[in-house]
């Protein structure tokens, strides 16, 4: 017996400092192949955003008329549009809009999906009959023609289409937290903070929401490239970002017209956007696996 | 007569389900005098989880009074509760889902204090203290609960219901979902602690073995009402309501000369929604007649032994 229980303690590893979830997850994360590929792909499009004056050759707004619709050549890497701008010095800017379209929008509509979703799921009763009916609601319109709507009423412009981006998102997202969290409100761990009279909103943030919050925050990387989806749709509709902004969605879309003369125009634009979310994709996938603290490390 | 720790005066606790009102507790009435252990046993079901909930706030009272040292503690208003909710604590029954998987073993016992506004660096020489008392190895601190085994993770769950110096502590089956080996640990500390700190206890659990070691006193509920109270060492002898005869008679015993006789009951317990009025045992009492049917009062037969049986001096 003595010795039956020396052996399980020895097994259990002395930490001194308390090791961080975000830290332990962060080093499952590079352990992970594929996740950290994605993750390194992720930072390079970050970086291509941030120095985009050093790193494009060209003005992204500066016509030429001289050379339209040219395939790749050694000037024009990527070759040129309609109206002779470079295409690659137009997706290097364009990483600026299409990177904080996705990100921040799909930010913002899970914030927001949280906070929903934490008090529908933790309070119960009549409010989380209004919380969800709402979203019933919500969800019975098509999402891409709740953004439409949004963006038609608001106009266009970055702020606008980061709102209406966002906003088709949350409810989608508040059902998937509260269905999580209706298994977890019977763990008798929220019971014994509410016994020793935890502040409501710690119970739900604290100890509630990094319980549940691990296949939204998956939903979340995932949820990025559908998010940059939907802002080219939106371009391509003619609401959004407008056309001199050179955003992914937009060129894609505006390349259509020229597929037969020029189909390099809609395939480098397709080859960003599938590489980008490709990576996020990947680092969703690694990010799943190491949010588990019951993973050994 | 000193004022007992924790007075229940009629209590009831309803909940309303589909097809009507289920009786969870009701009428139930008990005095546990400071520095004592108050065992409540009856089968699953029959409200003495949702007693012990009921009496520390987790859940509000549908009637009937609370009395925490002579004080009406019934309604309470949220600054009452914080000072109320310091003196009364919980222990519970199963230790992997009654501490958070994601917090540290420090986190989860210093995080009551922090509620209570303690200081950082308070915290960590009470942490310390607590672990010791309770028996949690120090090099656990910073470990995550699914490290550990069961026997520990309960340490940790009574570490933290202790963290607030509470004089009453409910302990909701604190041992059931432990090895048998390890029971015996946590019921030493439970009685060590008492011992050292003068706890008054409530102790609930199916397991009469359990109860008869650890308990100076016994209720015994069946579908929510109290049917029999009385020393420990008196129900043990002399049990007078039919069902704390049958339960009690269906405690194993190790003497193969003498086996005890059982008591089969038969039939399954009667719903506990919208019961009929009369005793509640009546369709599955073996002594059944009808003036069971009319209301039972808990009557004192003897001195400090209560039952709720119109029958009792038939019987016995």
């Amino acid at each position: 017996m003595q010795k039956a229980e020396v052996n399980t303690i020895d097994a259990i590893p002395v930490r001194r400092k308390k090791e961080s979830q975000i830290v332990m997850i962060f080093k499952r994360i590079l352990r992970d192949r594929g996740a950290t590929i994605g993750l390194i792909g992720i930072l390079f499009f970050v970086f291509v955003a941030i120095f985009a004056e050093q790193l494009a050759p060209y003005d992204p707004y500066t016509l030429d008329i001289t050379a339209m619709l040219t395939g790749p050549s050694r000037a024009h890497w990527m070759g040129t549009d309609e109206l002779g701008r470079d295409v690659m010095s137009r997706l290097i800017y364009g990483t600026r809009y299409s990177l904080a379209l996705g990100v921040l929008g799909s930010l913002m509509s899970f914030a927001c999906a949280c906070v929903l979703g934490c008090i529908a799921g933790y309070f119960g009763k009549w409010i989380e009959s209004l919380i969800m009916r709402i979203c019933d609601v919500m969800m019975s319109i098509p999402g891409t023609l709740l953004t439409i709507i949004i963006s038609a009423v608001l106009g266009s412009g970055f702020f606008v289409t980061l709102i209406a981006l966002s906003f088709g998102g949350i409810f989608n997202q508040v059902r998937m937290l509260r269905a999580q969290i209706l298994r977890e409100r019977g763990q008798e761990y929220l019971e014994a903070a509410e016994a020793y009279n935890c502040k409501k909103t710690k119970i739900m943030f604290i100890h509630l929401l990094p319980n549940v919050v691990s296949p939204l925050l998956v939903n979340l990387t995932m949820g990025i490239s559908g998010t940059i989806n939907a802002a080219a749709t939106l371009s391509f509709l003619g609401l959004g970002i407008q056309p001199p902004t050179p955003e992914w969605g937009a060129m894609l879309s505006g390349g259509r017209d020229y597929l037969r003369n020029c189909p390099t125009l809609i395939l480098f634009p397709g080859l960003v956007i599938m590489i980008f979310c490709w990576c996020v994709n990947l680092f969703g996938d690694g990010l799943r696996d190491a949010m588990d603290p019951k993973l050994k490390n | 007569m000193n004022t007992p720790a924790v007075e229940v005066r009629h209590l009831k606790k309803y909940f309303e389900v589909h097809g009507g009102l289920l009786h969870a507790v009701d009428d139930v009435s008990f005095k546990i005098e400071k520095g004592t252990t108050m065992g409540v046993v009856g089968e699953s079901g029959c409200g003495k989880s949702t007693l012990g909930r009921t009496i520390i706030h987790l859940q509000d009272s549908t009637d009937g009074q609370i009395l925490l040292n002579g004080e009406d503690i019934t309604i309470v208003n949220s600054r009452e509760l914080k000072k109320i909710r310091q003196q009364m604590q919980i222990i519970f029954q199963d230790p992997y889902s009654s501490i958070n998987p994601r917090m540290t073993i420090e986190e989860i016992i210093s995080d009551p204090l922090k509620s209570y506004g303690w200081r950082r660096k308070e915290l960590s020489d009470k942490v310390t203290e607590l672990m010791e008392f309770t028996g949690v190895e120090d090099r656990l601190r910073m470990s995550y609960p699914h490290e550990l085994d069961g026997g520990r993770r309960q340490r940790v769950g009574i570490a933290r219901a202790l963290a607030l110096d509470p004089q009453f502590i409910v302990c909701d089956e604190p041992v059931s979902a432990l090895d048998v080996s390890i029971q015996a640990q946590v019921l030493n500390l439970l009685m060590d602690l008492q011992e050292k700190s003068g706890l008054t206890l409530m102790f609930v659990t199916h397991d009469l073995s359990v109860v008869k070691l650890i308990a100076d006193n016994i209720c015994v509920m069946y579908l929510g009402q109290l049917v029999e109270t009385s020393s420990t060492k008196r129900i043990f002898d002399m049990p007078l309501h039919p069902y704390t005869k049958a339960l009690l008679s269906a405690v194993p015993s190790v003497d193969v000369d003498h086996p005890a006789k059982r008591i089969l009951i038969q039939g399954e317990l009667t719903s506990p929604i919208n019961p009929k009025p009369g005793c509640r045992f009546l369709a599955r009492c073996p002594y059944a007649t009808d003036q069971c049917r009319e209301p039972q009062q808990l009557a004192e037969i003897e001195e400090g032994h209560f039952v709720s049986c119109c029958r009792v001096k038939e019987i016995n």
